[in-house]
């Protein structure tokens, strides 16, 4: 039977590998309900029309990477799954319904003829895009706070997730996807469309940097672990570049967005907060995945399963790249104001 | 009252609900997604714009199914974790994998290139084009092939050792993968998603026919349905044979509750209706034919299939809903199988075109392959209850132990608000497109100049224009 775990460490490459594909989604579809959380907000439904259009044909592949990181956090390590998907239980139904409605307004708004279905598929698109980013933002706040657990099970109450921290962590990644979506829309439209991004993006960006300090500051007050790791003595010199770099990248970023030429690098910036705060992230959690109850070590599959992945995802993670990159290549350019393809 | 707070019901009834809803759309995307390919291929072979205009036309009530297959996926992938959190636990080393791999073999293939099928007709070459819509293609059937993989290990699980804490680890994937019902299930899924497409294809050329308008549009489709019918569904039936043979050596429970079978019977006859009755555990009112269920079931007319009392009662499936399920599903097969024959037929004098009763029986089979897909499952999966994995883990013990009822129960009917919500305005979507027909797209370039400024054919990008 095939399994490498003698020789390697499976569980922390799939750690590593799993952290990946969420950093992934959180950026690609964090892009796309950002523009959504700003929908309502663009100044003339032309402006709507080329910012949905700027996103159609990307969308449906950049949701697939959550379903791989729901499949993959299931084939890899089970126990998380079933301890944390009851455990957020109402944020994860509502994230679902959220990513219905938003999903389906992308055909129905294109196909809708009058002004007022229009009207309905925009406040869908919204409000979905809204609940979706609300709820994914809830969810790593709430992990941070801690989980019941009851030998292989969750063994808390329905509502455990909702706590001050995983409501400023939810808002926090609603104005993060809100950063994402309007530099995007910078670096893919012209005109009124872009002004407008333009200026929309600055108050996301401080709006940004208000919440990362927040959420760091009050990590260090409920977390004493946290604190702990990130402070104590060699850890501090080799983790002090996070925060540092935190804060050179967030200038750049703002500088870019006052001086109103660059036109992909707001959007780099803006991958590059989220890049940051991810590895943060992941940093405090480690070795942890289920935090103080069960390591990464604990929760894994077992080696043949580890092991049947990774052979299949070496080879095709590089190719999933290579097409997705190919889409997005072919769809390069400014986005018109038109419409779909129907 | 007891049925609207035990968590274990309102689960099953939400998964029964949100799978139904989901395998409808890939049912009809599979079937569609294909025929796509073989329109866009006999344009670029013939250059007739007829079949570019049917592509055109189906393409969009493809995206608007596509699109709402995809939302409706996405929940029933998080959903093993919500509410069958024991399940997942147990069973991940093994179906987990399955699962993984459909996504990373066909997800990322169907999406990226459906944007390209989609909206990339002025941006790729015909050949690029034609290549994006044979991988998506492509990637429905991978699709249905490790779905129907795990679904089928499910049914028929080898390949695994036990371990001492009730979790399941694989020790032969090959065994695993290809567990005996799969290539039944496989082939049997794969007609059916085709009969599928093919009976809404030719109900809807049918209305234009008796409509008497987009002709040469409606002839073309109407021929093409026939053929699928003709062919696949008496190959449907002889796969379905098949399937039922390897479900009795499997699961004979299953079988006995098709077939209505209390007592063990030699010479069994085929109960053609009848009305299963679990107290007096008799099948009422029956209308039999002697003999031929053991004809069918063990070639022989003496053989002996096991009635459903040799099994203690709770470990028998719902037997009424089993029972009917397969004779609906099995009928509609046989309609489709006259269908074909008759439309054959009257293809080969000439008459397919112009028989006026015969469009009005296309029109009313447009939704029967609906009706047999999930008549289908339902006697798959509600005829291996009480089990998830069959005879190894029980459903009432896959459920999350933390869960209270009401959670599930609100769940559930956001789900199903959200869901009629969703699936009226895209149903009427989908009937508008046909209302309108193919032709309304004929000479309208922006119908496919995609919204993205377009560097290979920028006269093709006119911003701004009004919504048709
Ligand atoms: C026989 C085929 C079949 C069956 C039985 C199922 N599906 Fe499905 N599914 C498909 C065939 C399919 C498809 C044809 O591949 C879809 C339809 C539309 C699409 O995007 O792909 C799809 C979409 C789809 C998606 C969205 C993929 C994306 O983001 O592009 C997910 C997550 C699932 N499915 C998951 C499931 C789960 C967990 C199932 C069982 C419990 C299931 N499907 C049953
Ligand atoms: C695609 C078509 C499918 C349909 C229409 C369908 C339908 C159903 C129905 C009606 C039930 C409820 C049975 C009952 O509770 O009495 C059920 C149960 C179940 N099915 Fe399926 N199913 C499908 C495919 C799948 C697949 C592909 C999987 C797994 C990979 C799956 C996994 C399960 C599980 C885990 C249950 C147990 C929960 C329960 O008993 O409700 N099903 N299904
Ligand atoms: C013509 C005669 C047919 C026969 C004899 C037949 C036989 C069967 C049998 C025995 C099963 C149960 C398999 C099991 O789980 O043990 C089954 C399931 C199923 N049938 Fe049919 N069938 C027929 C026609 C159709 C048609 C016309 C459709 C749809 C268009 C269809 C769709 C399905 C589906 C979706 C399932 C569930 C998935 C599976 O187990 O393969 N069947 N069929």
């Amino acid at each position: 039977m095939l399994d490498f775990s003698a020789s390697l460490d499976l569980p922390l490459i799939w750690f590593v590998l799993i952290a990946l594909v969420m950093f992934l989604y959180v950026l690609l579809d964090g892009f796309d309900l950002g523009i959504g959380i700003l929908f309502p907000l663009a100044p003339t439904d032309a402006c709507r029309d080329q910012m949905m259009s700027s996103v159609a044909p990307f969308w449906d592949g950049n949701e697939t990477w959550l379903v791989m990181g729901g499949g993959g956090l299931m084939a890899v390590f089970p126990l998380a799954y079933a301890i944390l998907l009851p455990a957020f239980y109402i944020p994860m139904i509502s994230m679902l319904l959220g990513l219905i409605m938003r999903g389906v307004a992308f055909e129905f708004r294109f196909k809708a003829n009058s002004r007022h279905s229009r009207k309905l598929w925009d406040l869908v698109f919204h409000f979905g895009s809204l609940i979706a980013a609300l709820s994914q933002g809830m969810i790593p706040g709430a992990l941070l706070t801690g989980v019941d657990v009851d030998g292989r099970n969750f063994a808390g109450g329905p509502l455990d997730w909702i706590s001050a921290f995983s409501i400023i962590t939810g808002i926090a990644v609603v104005f993060g996807y809100a950063l994402l979506g309007s530099t995007w829309l910078i670096m893919k439209t012209d005109q009124r469309t872009q002004d407008w991004a333009r200026q929309v993006a600055i108050y996301a960006l401080a709006a940004v940097a208000v919440f990362l300090g927040l959420v760091s500051v009050v990590t260090a007050l409920i977390n004493a672990t946290i604190t702990q790791f990130w402070f104590s003595m060699p850890n501090f010199w080799f983790l002090l570049p996070i925060p540092l770099l935190s804060v050179v990248v967030l200038l750049l970023c703002a500088r870019d967005l006052l001086h109103k030429q660059a036109e992909y690098r707001p959007f780099l910036l803006a991958i590059a907060v989220f890049a940051l705060a991810h590895i943060g992230l992941g940093i405090s959690l480690y070795p942890w995945i289920i935090p103080y109850q069960y390591t990464i070590h604990q929760a894994a599959a077992e080696g043949p399963t580890l092991s049947l992945m990774l052979l299949v995802v070496v080879p095709m993670l590089p190719l999933i790249l290579a097409y997705t990159g190919y889409n997005y290549f072919v769809f390069r350019g400014k986005s018109a104001p038109g419409h779909g393809y129907g | 009252m007891e049925l609207w707070s035990d968590p274990v019901i309102l689960a099953r009834i939400q998964f029964a609900f949100t799978i139904s809803f989901h395998i409808v759309f890939p049912a009809f995307t599979i079937g569609l997604a294909s025929y796509l390919a073989v329109l866009e291929w006999r344009w670029l072979r013939t250059d007739n714009s007829v079949y570019l205009d049917l592509y055109r036309f189906w393409v969009r009530i493809f995206a608007v199914a596509f699109g709402m297959g995809v939302v409706s996926g996405v929940v029933m992938s998080y959903q093993f974790g919500t509410n069958w959190s024991v399940f997942s636990d147990q069973v991940a080393n093994v179906i987990g994998p399955l699962l993984g791999l459909e996504v990373l073999t066909a997800f990322f293939l169907e999406a990226s290139f459906l944007g390209i099928m989609l909206f990339g007709m002025n941006r790729v070459s015909r050949g690029m084009h034609f290549a994006a819509t044979c991988i998506v293609a492509v990637g429905t059937l991978i699709s249905a092939f490790w779905i129907l993989s795990a679904n089928s290990w499910m049914q028929t699980p080898q390949g695994f050792d036990l371990l001492a804490d009730g979790r399941l680890i694989a020790n032969d994937w090959l065994a695993v993968i290809f567990n005996p019902s799969f290539p039944y299930r496989l082939a049997h899924m794969v007609a059916a998603a085709y009969l599928t497409t093919a009976f809404v294809v030719g109900g809807v050329a049918a209305w234009y026919l008796w409509r008497k308008c987009h002709v040469e549009h409606a002839r073309i489709m109407l021929a093409n349905a026939t053929l699928m019918a003709v062919l696949v569904a008496p190959m449907q039936l002889f796969i379905g044979d098949l399937h039922g043979l390897n479900t009795f050596a499997h699961q004979p429970a299953k079988v006995a509750a098709m077939e209505g079978i209390w007592d063990d019977e030699q010479g069994a006859a085929l109960r053609l209706f009848g009305w299963p009755d679990a107290k007096t555990e008799t099948t009422r009112y029956a209308v039999e034919i002697p003999r031929l269920a053991s004809l069918i079931l063990t070639h022989d007319a003496n053989g002996e299939i096991r009635g459903l009392k040799s099994w203690p009662r709770n470990e028998r499936p719902p037997v009424a809903i089993v029972f009917w399920s397969f004779r609906i599903m099995v009928g509609i097969g046989m309609l489709m199988i006259v269908l074909g024959v008759i439309s054959a037929w009257s293809y080969m004098r000439g008459r397919l075109y112009t028989r006026r009763w015969l469009q009005l029986v296309w029109m009313g089979m447009m939704p029967s392959g609906f009706v047999a897909l999930l008549a289908g499952w339902f006697v798959t999966e509600i005829g291996r209850q009480p089990y998830t994995v069959y005879a190894v883990l029980r459903t009432a013990d896959s459920i999350s132990p933390a869960i209270l009822g009401t959670q599930v129960l609100w769940s559930l009917l956001a789900f199903v608000l959200m869901y009629s919500f969703v699936f009226g305005a895209g149903s009427y979507y989908i009937l508008r497109l046909i209302g309108k027909g193919p032709v309304g797209l004929q000479g309208t370039p922006k119908y496919y100049q995609h919204s993205i400024k377009s560097s290979r054919f920028p006269a093709n990008s006119k911003p701004g224009e009004p919504h048709a």
